[in-house]
């Protein structure tokens, strides 16, 4: 069987779970990516911006493929500033643009998104996109040159499922570029839910962050991503919303 | 409601100094109208001051029923109705179930998270006289201003310590410690700190956008209280008695580019619920208007100062200052919370689990006193303190006792862009 995978930036990835390295234990990190499997982990560039020998790039394994954010970017502007930033660290080319105007919800400004994305891409750099998921913007951002688009699920940290659910499936449906669904998502059911719904990949964070065995769920989300993957792979999705079969069928008085 | 003896005379004051400050105390007449600004100071739309203290004057703690505060805590999100429940006295037997959802808010704002600074003192000169405070003009204080190579000094003992976000802070002096004086030291602190804070006498925006440029990017400013006759009582001289100016200074930093604003009352000085919600409200309002802002609250009780023991924050206890941080943090579950060295360990050890997202560590808040306090080497020229600590603990122990907690300390989170 050919070996399922995505591609970003000219990179094949395996592993469809991309883990987020905010709000929890150093030390947890590292048994999060193993337990995971994670090939791709994100990182705000303002937490290595620190000093003490706690940066978290000692704590990422060898081989990952590290995702910078700019959070704390409040325009395009700051994007592209803490994405140079970015490299000088040394954390590669890659770059997940957080645009947030709104200290409150965390809500990605999908406007300065697409600015930031046109010039880092122009620049060289591989764009991941964090973004509302509004059709529009997202064939804006195919345009501008970004490398997949991350539509948000619910509010960041709100661990509250794909309550935009109808909204990232259009984007499935008509964006050619992979499609990883970025926040709010709470369950490992909801992760699975979204892999059959067609997405390349699952972010999450704050799920594991908070879980009691940060490792166990990262594992739990590990298996849900596969299951989900699986399932779309299988056609399961389409089967199910076609339903039941009717015994009789409706057309069975059509003559040849 | 138990009343404070702030009044003390020093021996040292001229015949002359010690009528005018009698004069003050005893007879309003001869203070200045607290509600008029003075020459120089900036006015901007007093919508935000208007609407909190509508806000506040309408709000009615006693009507607030079991029955409210069990619908708050079943609500999703917390609406206005719902703070105003979870701070009244009806929501004190509800302590326990108010502290397991300002956990939840804060674990999903936040994470395990708790964030670690220090702040430095860097001069205690002062116009003021605020009857409550340990720098007032005229309490008989060893007064001391750093010079460059001074806070440079002190700026390197604390960044040796780990500290990598220092709040600066001043007496309320602009002849002693003017804006330029703060620009240099904020200057120096970026050389050796992530993140640079100010906890300054209010200025104008243009010179909050200097400030920033030298490298600040956090304002806080207390208003100590939201009730202005008790303020115009207690702020008897100066600029501060300018209750509006004060106000609106978070405002003003806002325009002037600052990322983050901070705000507070004084509990105890005043009806601390009527506080806390003003507090609160003050937030909610600017937010509205102002929604890339990062906010944060503190929420400090008075303490004792140098000359007068007998100051204390009445009938805020621990119990009603934990009711007020969960409500806040289920009311503006984004907000960031500091709790201060004011505060005993076993208090901030329990907060932080539950409310709090920042602490300081390795604090003092004398003057040019960090390599003595850190390192026990004496230096008999440091300034007094504005008021005593109750948590002496150094950076490293902070660091360990909040891993011991099961807590992420983080030392920075942040950019300058």
């Amino acid at each position: 069987m050919e070996k399922d995978t995505f591609a970003l930036g000219g990179k094949e990835f395996s592993s469809r779970f991309i883990l987020g390295s905010g709000k929890y234990s150093m030390e947890l990190i590292k048994a999060a990516v193993e337990n995971a499997g994670a090939q791709i982990i994100t990182l705000a560039v303002r937490r290595t911006n620190t000093k003490k020998s706690e940066s978290i790039l000692d704590y990422i394994p060898e081989g990952v493929t590290l995702l910078p954010n700019t959070s704390g970017a409040r325009d395009a502007k700051e994007a592209v500033r803490i994405a140079h930033m970015a490299r000088e660290l040394g954390c590669g080319n890659f770059v997940k643009i957080e645009i947030m105007k709104d200290s409150k919800y965390l809500l990605p400004d999908n406007v300065e998104t697409v600015k930031a994305t046109e010039i880092l891409a122009s620049e060289g750099f591989v764009v991941l996109p964090y973004m509302y998921p509004d059709l529009y913007t997202a064939r804006d951002l195919v345009n501008a040159g970004a490398a997949a688009v991350m539509p948000l699920a619910s509010p960041i940290g709100s661990n509250k499922g794909l309550a935009t659910k109808e909204f990232i499936q259009i984007l499935i449906d008509e964006i050619d570029l992979p499609v990883i669904v970025d926040a709010g998502i709470g369950r490992p059911s909801q992760a699975c839910e979204a892999m059959e719904m067609g997405a390349a990949a699952v972010m999450a964070n704050t799920a594991i962050a908070t879980a009691g065995d940060i490792p166990a769920m990262a594992s739990a989300f590990k298996a849900a991503i596969e299951a989900g993957r699986s399932a779309h792979l299988a056609g399961l999705g389409r089967v199910l919303e076609r339903g039941a079969s009717a015994s009789d069928p409706l057309t069975g008085f059509l003559r040849d | 409601m138990a009343e404070n003896q702030f009044f003390i005379d020093s021996d040292k004051l001229s015949g002359e100094a010690l009528a005018h400050k009698h004069l003050l105390e005893t007879d309003p007449s001869s203070r200045t109208n607290h509600m008029e600004y003075m020459e120089g100071m900036e006015r901007i739309s007093p919508e935000i001051r208007e609407k909190t203290l509508a806000a506040m004057e309408a709000y009615d703690y006693s009507k607030y029923t079991a029955r409210d505060v069990r619908m708050a805590l079943a609500h999703e999100t917390c609406s206005v109705e719902d703070f105003k429940a979870l701070l009244s006295p009806a929501a004190a037997p509800f302590l326990e179930q108010m502290a397991q959802r300002a956990k939840l808010e804060t674990s999903k704002h936040f994470g395990n998270t708790v964030y670690l600074f220090t702040p430095l003192y860097i001069a205690n000169y002062c116009e003021n006289y605020c009857v409550y405070c340990g720098f007032n003009c005229y309490n008989d204080i060893h007064r001391k201003k750093l010079n460059a190579e001074e806070i440079e000094h002190e700026m390197k003992v604390i960044a040796d310590s780990g500290i990598e976000e220092i709040l600066m802070l001043t007496g309320e002096s602009r002849a002693a410690s003017d804006v330029h004086y703060i620009g240099e030291a904020c200057r120096l602190a970026r050389k050796y700190f992530r993140n640079v804070g100010l906890e300054i006498y209010p200025v104008n925006s243009d010179e909050y956008r200097y400030l920033h440029e030298c490298g600040a990017d956090y304002v806080t400013v207390f208003q100590e209280t939201y009730d202005s006759d008790k303020y115009e009582t207690l702020h008897l001289m100066g600029h501060k008695r300018v209750f509006p100016y004060r106000f609106e200074a978070q405002e003003r930093a806002i325009l002037g580019g600052m990322r983050g604003v901070g705000f507070s009352a004084l509990l105890g000085l005043s009806d601390f619920r009527k506080d806390a919600f003003a507090s609160a409200m003050h937030i909610y309002y600017l937010q509205r208007k102002y929604p890339h802002v990062e906010y944060s609250l503190s929420c400090p009780r008075l303490r004792p100062i140098i000359n007068n023991d007998r100051i204390n924050p009445l009938d805020v206890h621990e119990k009603e200052l934990c009711q007020i941080l969960c409500a806040y943090r289920i009311f503006l579950p984004y907000v960031g919370i500091t709790v201060s060295s004011r505060e005993q360990k076993h208090f901030r050890d329990g907060i932080v689990k539950i409310a709090a997202t920042k602490v300081s560590a390795g604090v003092s808040t004398g003057i040019g006193d960090h390599e003595s306090k850190y390192t026990g080497k004496e230096n008999a020229d440091a300034g007094d303190e504005q008021f005593e600590i109750s948590d002496g603990r150094s950076f490293d122990q902070m660091y360990g006792d909040m891993e011991q907690e099961g807590l992420q300390p983080v030392l920075n989170d942040y950019v300058y862009v």
